[in-house]
């Protein structure tokens, strides 16, 4: 296990490698980047004979055992098949990748982000702890996302990336709280010990919430409906991006999530119910798509959503034979799919176009990739003697067993492959069969690096169907006893004997064969409907919810964030005022109110002035007025500290005051008159608030009646004064010796704002300005 | 006497929140200077009141029934300060007109988006 960490660890170099690689080695680099991944393949493939025997292994490294969060490795049959897909077909993409790239600007970055994808994705596999996959889970998002917007200049490509980014995150998002569920039913994140307690979490209470949360991870990413949309838009991605992630490995994702936690999960009604519709309706949607779709891309990117339906169908089927058929339909996309993609690519690029109306008999110019691209095709149709057949007849097989709603899943699957004969016998008589036929320039010879991948993938296809046993023994036995341990052998052949799923295999071809010859006609017309009546997009629904948000953000934070400052001081006052009268009442002591001796005559008239003071300076309209009033308040305070012994603080107070009123009076001077710029509504409620503020105010002050005003600290400095500090004044030498680091501070704050209002007063007015 | 006090420090704080609610800089201003009288009101009240001699060191006789200093010392520090904040804001006030041609303070806010 050590060997497959190192190797993790080797591609990640890679990786980032892989600019310097690419921009040194020239055209040799793509092929140094691929034989990278082939080792991984073939080193990889060391293990299967001991997952045959059922072994396992694993490797931890704790990371925060408290949280139950490691980081463990996990090999066993399931594993090690979804490992070797990723890496075999990593090395055919980036191989087509180095010819296919060639013209783009800035594709050291494209291998640099692709490779990151093949870690991301082979980790993901391997990961052995519930969290260490969801990190590589959304770790393959974030590769998606920017390999989706690889041409980041296209508008069209940045929507599509964020688009996939958003709802694949939005999944990964509801995956990790259903993680964290499942965690808290069985006590544990390793796999290899989930996988023990299925009982324990199909019983549980929280079962049902977990399911759907993780169900909603593993259907945002294998592009379920109603989440689909957003694979038809990745499509913006280069070729080898479609290939690779788009139809071979990352859409899996999903699925090889539904197969690692089917013996934990699995079985019960609700996912067999959630997996069977949604993955029907998936898969019927797809087909008919593909079927009125015109760029060949296209076509493919529906296909590839009707094939994920099938293999969720197949899981949520949930029987020894629809499992079966699961492992083996990955295996058969995976090849014929991801070939399809290379092809599609190197069309585009020797014809300059992939529209299907416009290209025709594309034999002639490229015998070899037709010849991969054919054997693929019929792969897909399910036609013997590829792998793809065995695939389709186990599928049958599967739905035929089934009780109940059966039939209805049998007619959408029958009309399903039907679409997909079609669909292939279009493809290979209109595009590569018949006369040439091109748009524009002249479709070119596609060069060795461009066709070998789709040749190896298409030969791999033709070679299991003619001899499956091997493979089923090695890889495909071992992967289907992990999701159920109570299959122990799986016999594949090409003929299966005449019975009735032969007969539905030979109605389909034929059913297909007849749509085929009327797709010339139908096309069109669908391609109309789809684009005249079925005006719903759940791409652009889903742009318009988003963009409804982001509007309702905005209104809700201009709302907020008023940008008025009177509104910002207004929230504060408010919400103190409120907190602090809940604390007053809360604490309110039932003592009562010391309210002290009865005020002496020229106390309550100095109260009085203080009061008309503040009551003139808020109603009055001359400026002057208001500016007196304040110095008249700020005098009547002064005379009190007179009377309560504070003979320092009245004389500052009183100097500071007629410093104000005279600084104030000066610049006041320069501003023109007050004028009313609210109106009366506005005014009443400041009012209220104001009164409210100020109650609050009151209740403090009676509140700090009721403590004990005799502090210890005063008297500490009323015994040290004259010892420590030979001072008599105390409260000067609480400023001055005390606490002479305070007032140095204090001085500071003065030197400062005597700096700003120089810098304020001496600063010229920018040109243009009112000045 | 408390009471009393105790109110118009509340009418003190009630008239600087409503002249700081206002949309003209000039009362604002004159609303932090309502606010910071209110506050060292508050602070000389909160220390408790005693009509007495000024606090002095080493005088036997005074000592008993004397003011509490340390309220008194915050005070003055906060006349200081507050009358540092007061300049400040008067130049601003002053600067604000020159560049805007009003006292409006919601034209801050047409401002920012020029």
């Amino acid at each position: 296990m050590q060997g497959i960490l190192s190797y993790l660890i080797l591609l990640l170099i890679t990786a980032f490698l892989a600019p310097v690689i690419i921009n040194r080695a020239g055209k040799a680099a793509s092929w140094l980047l691929g034989s990278v991944s082939v080792a991984g393949f073939f080193y990889l493939l060391r293990f299967a004979a001991a997952t045959a025997r059922g072994n396992t292994l694993s490797m931890t490294l704790e990371w925060l055992p408290q949280l139950h969060l490691n980081f463990t490795l996990y090999l066993d049959g399931l594993s090690l098949f979804f490992a070797l897909l990723v890496t075999g077909m990593g090395a055919m993409v980036l191989v087509f990748a180095g010819k296919y790239m060639q013209p783009y600007p800035q594709k050291d970055r494209f291998f640099l982000l692709i490779l990151l994808f093949e870690f991301a994705m082979l980790a993901l596999v391997l990961s052995g702890n519930l969290f260490t996959l969801f990190i590589f889970w959304e770790l393959t998002s974030v590769s998606s996302f920017l390999l989706v917007g690889f041409s980041h200049e296209k508008p069209e490509a940045r929507n599509a990336a964020l688009q996939a980014l958003l709802i694949t995150v939005a999944g990964g998002l509801a995956m990790m709280a259903g993680f964290i569920m499942l965690g808290q039913i069985a006590g544990t994140l390793e796999i290899n010990e989930l996988l023990k307690s299925g009982e324990l979490v199909r019983s549980h209470p929280h079962y049902s919430p977990a399911l759907i949360l993780i169900l909603a991870g593993a259907f945002t990413k294998s592009a379920q409906f109603p989440f689909h949309f957003w694979l038809p838009g990745a499509m913006q991605a280069p070729s080898p991006v479609s290939a690779y992630l788009h139809s071979a490995t990352m859409v899996k994702a999903g699925i090889y999530l539904l197969m690692r936690l089917s013996p934990v999960m699995g079985g019960t009604p609700e996912w067999k119910y959630i997996l069977t519709i949604t993955g029907a309706i998936t898969m019927i949607l797809g087909g008919y798509f593909a079927y009125s779709q015109t760029d060949f891309k296209k076509v493919l990117a529906y296909t590839t959503i009707s094939a994920l339906g099938i293999l969720v169908l197949m899981l949520g089927i949930d029987t020894n034979i629809s499992i079966k058929a699961a492992v083996i339909f990955m295996l058969v996309h995976a090849l014929y799919k991801g070939a399809l993609f290379m092809i599609a690519g190197l069309i585009d690029k020797s014809a300059g176009t992939r529209d299907l109306r416009k290209l025709g008999g594309l034999f002639h110019v490229m015998p070899e990739a037709s010849v991969a691209a054919v054997i693929s095709l019929l792969s897909m149709a399910g036609l013997p003697p590829m792998i793809g057949f065995i695939g389709k007849e186990l599928i049958y097989e599967a739905k035929i067993g089934l009780p109940e709603i059966g039939n209805w899943l049998m007619v959408a699957g029958v009309l399903t492959n039907v679409i997909m004969v079609a669909i292939s016998f279009a493809l290979i008589f209109h595009l590569f069969g018949g006369k040439l036929r091109y748009a524009g320039r002249v479709p070119t010879r596609p060069a060795f690096a461009l066709w070998i991948g789709p040749a190896i993938l298409a030969g791999t296809s033709l070679l299991i169907g003619l001899f499956p046993s091997r493979v089923a023994n090695l890889l495909l036995r071992p992967a289907i006893t992990f999701i159920r341990p109570s299959i122990d052998t799986l016999s594949l052949a090409l003929w299966h004997g005449f019975n009735e799923v032969l007969l539905m295999s030979l109605a389909t071809i034929g059913a297909g064969i007849t749509l085929y010859l009327l797709y010339r006609k139908v096309n069109p017309v669908l391609t109309n409907f789809n684009n005249e009546v079925i005006t719903f997009r759940f791409a652009n629904a889903f742009n318009r919810t988003m963009d409804l948000f982001l509007k309702l953000t905005k209104k809700k934070t201009s709302l907020i964030q008023s940008g008025y400052q009177r509104y910002y001081l207004m929230a504060i006052f408010i919400m103190t005022s409120v907190l602090a009268w809940y604390q007053i009442f809360y604490t309110w002591q039932g003592n009562g109110i010391n309210t002290g001796p009865v005020p002496a005559i020229f106390e309550l008239l100095i109260a009085a002035l203080i009061v008309s003071a503040a009551v003139v300076a808020v109603a009055v309209k001359s400026r002057v007025l208001a500016i007196l009033s304040m110095g008249a308040a700020g005098y009547g305070i002064g005379m009190l500290f007179l009377i309560y012994g504070a003979i320092d603080v009245a004389i500052t107070m009183l100097l500071a005051e007629t410093l104000v009123l005279v600084l104030f009076m000066v610049v006041v001077f320069h501003l023109p008159k007050f004028t009313n710029f609210s109106g009366r509504g506005s005014r009443i409620r400041d009012a209220v608030i104001a009164i409210f503020t100020g109650s609050f105010m009151t209740g403090l002050v009676l509140k700090a009646g009721q403590m004990d005003p005799a502090g210890r600290v005063s008297a500490f400095y009323t015994e040290n004064a004259l010892p420590l500090a030979h001072g008599k004044n105390v409260v000067n030498v609480i400023l001055v010796d005390f606490r002479a680091l305070d007032t140095l501070g204090e001085i500071t704050v003065l030197v400062i704002a005597a700096i700003g209002v120089a810098a304020l007063l001496k600063l010229k007015s920018k040109k243009g300005s009112a000045a | 006497m408390e009471t009393l006090l105790a109110i118009v420090i509340g009418i003190l704080y009630a008239a600087g929140v409503y002249l700081l609610l206002r949309r003209s800089i000039v009362k604002l201003i004159l609303g932090i200077l309502f606010f910071s009288h209110a506050t060292n009101l508050l602070i000389l009240v909160a220390g408790g009141l005693v009509k007495a001699q000024p606090q002095f060191a080493g005088d036997a006789s005074l000592t008993i029934n004397s003011t509490d200093p340390l309220p008194q010392a915050l005070i003055l520090t906060a006349i200081v300060i507050g009358f540092g904040i007061t300049a400040f804001a008067l130049a601003l006030m002053y600067r604000f007109y020159k560049s805007t041609g009003t006292e409006d303070l919601d034209e801050l806010k047409e401002g920012e988006h020029k």
